[in-house]
């Protein structure tokens, strides 16, 4: 069976969600890779939302928010930003390739670019491969193990009576 | 009836240990009401002796340092069976601690790094430790080292954390008393530490945080009262549970975050980068690459004690 790469979408309420709805309004046709979560603020999504996403099965994360200067809360989308570059530096630390998260900016009219950046996406994703981080985790301790393990009497001496 | 007690380290410096003892004058009231029956760093004991005892035989057991070897694992396995309250003591039983960094690397590249590529040493023939040796009729075993670094509680159910690096020595001894009066809080709880972080104990004088460079502590002659983030030096206060009285700080060195994440946050790192991003004024995306670029190490800086324990748990192999 071919990749179908998994990608979870954080969309802010305001901008990219709305651009998100008026691609699907418009008929535009996207990859259906994606599985989105409406947030109220690209500044609501904690690294470790991301995170969570990439262990629990996301192959990788997408993250949209208004455009600068456009937030409804003014500044969440530069703080979304800085989250992003700090995120992506600790990720190939982690053995994780940072492309596997993307920052960009959606606006509310910008249905057909929502489409083309989800596209674009899912294809970098699938060139990359699956992430299979559990799997991983797994693989890299099935020879930690303790090799003798010793009978130990369920009932041994107690030494008070001794 | 005295109290019956098993002290080990598994991957550690021995600070906890040493912690122990430097409860001072406390040490004769724990000898007062505590029975030691194996601790490896200060008495002579021998596992036999343990595994020898009745499942339960012990009141307590207080397990310093990582798991990681299988020696490590293996003596974690018989304490949690003999013993009737399990504590991890210190950052390593906690939540990985220094030896917890070794997960940035595999087993592989460790061994070849100490035994053939450090700097001072010479190993021409390139020989790396075996796990099994045997000669004639000679033979030797050592335990196994393993690839991951793993907390206490990922190999064993565990009753209490008792957080630090070193814990604070007179928290040991309220952490004892609480054993011995019978006073211990529900399974699973924190002891010898606050819920909140470590700024609400903090005495520097905080202000509005807005910081446009990092700085490293040599870089500059840190003012000694205000607040290690505002002066651009990274310090993991906002995210590190509180109750070491500020030992570092009222030292002049920012937090590095030994007692662990506070109250229900399970990842100390991506917290902290939450944080960061927080305060840092650049909106310009190449400004803000700038500064961050400025940070050596992001994921040990942030991760510097839990990486075993955070969510991702080690570099992907």
């Amino acid at each position: 069976m071919s990749f179908e790469p998994k990608i979870v979408g954080f969309l802010c309420n305001w901008c990219s969600y709305t651009g998100a709805d008026l691609a699907g309004t418009a008929r535009i046709k996207y990859a259906p890779n994606i599985r989105t979560v409406r947030v109220m603020c690209s500044g609501r999504i904690e690294p470790v939302f991301v995170i969570k996403a990439l262990y629990e099965g996301a192959d990788g994360v997408l993250i949209a928010g208004c455009h600068p200067g456009d937030c409804h809360y003014q500044e969440g989308n530069y703080k979304a930003l800085r989250r992003y570059k700090l995120l992506k530096a600790i990720l190939p630390e982690y053995g994780v390739e940072p492309e596997r998260i993307r920052l960009e900016w959606v606006a509310a009219s910008e249905g057909d670019r929502f489409a083309k950046i989800v596209n674009e996406f899912t294809e970098q994703v699938r060139k990359l491969g699956p992430l299979e981080i559990k799997k991983s985790l797994y693989e890299s301790m099935k020879d930690d193990a303790v090799r003798h393990e010793e009978p130990i009497g369920k009932n041994g001496e107690n030494l008070d009576e001794a | 009836m005295k109290l019956k007690l098993g002290i080990y380290w598994g991957a550690a410096c021995g600070g906890c240990d040493v912690a122990i003892l430097d409860t001072h004058e406390k040490i004769l009231d724990i000898a007062d009401k505590v029975d030691i029956f194996l601790w490896p760093c200060a008495m002579d004991f021998k596992y036999d002796d343990v595994k020898k005892m009745k499942d339960g035989y012990l009141d307590a057991a207080l397990y310093s340092g990582a798991i990681r070897n299988s020696e490590n694992e293996e003596i974690a396995l018989l304490l949690r069976r003999k013993s009737k309250i399990m504590i991890a003591v210190g950052s390593c039983a906690h939540i990985g601690g220094i030896p917890g960094l070794a997960n940035c690397y595999t087993r592989d590249e460790v061994l070849k790094r100490v035994y053939i590529e450090s700097e001072s040493t010479i190993n021409e023939e390139g020989i790396i430790p075996e796990e099994a040796w045997s000669n004639d009729d000679e033979s030797l075993e050592l335990p196994r080292f393993y690839n991951t670094v793993k907390t206490l509680d990922q190999v064993v159910d565990v009753d209490y954390y008792l957080p630090g690096c070193p814990p604070v020595p007179m928290q040991i001894f309220s952490a004892l008393s609480l054993i011995w009066n019978n006073k211990l809080p529900e399974k699973g709880s924190i002891i010898g530490a606050g819920e909140k972080a470590l700024c609400d104990e903090c005495p520097r004088k905080k202000d509005e945080k807005r910081i446009s460079e990092l700085k490293r502590i040599h870089e500059v002659i840190p003012d000694s009262e205000k607040c290690f983030l505002e002066q651009g030096i990274i310090c993991l206060g906002p995210v590190t549970r509180s109750g070491c009285g500020a030992r570092c700080i009222n030292s002049g060195v920012a937090c590095r975050g030994c007692y662990g994440p506070v109250e229900d946050v399970i990842d100390q790192g991506t917290k902290m980068i939450s944080a960061l991003a927080s305060v840092i004024e650049a909106k310009e995306e190449t400004e803000i690459e700038r500064i961050m670029d400025s940070i050596p190490d992001p994921l040990r800086t942030f991760y510097r004690f839990s990486i075993p324990a955070s969510i991702l748990r080690r570099k992907k192999v």
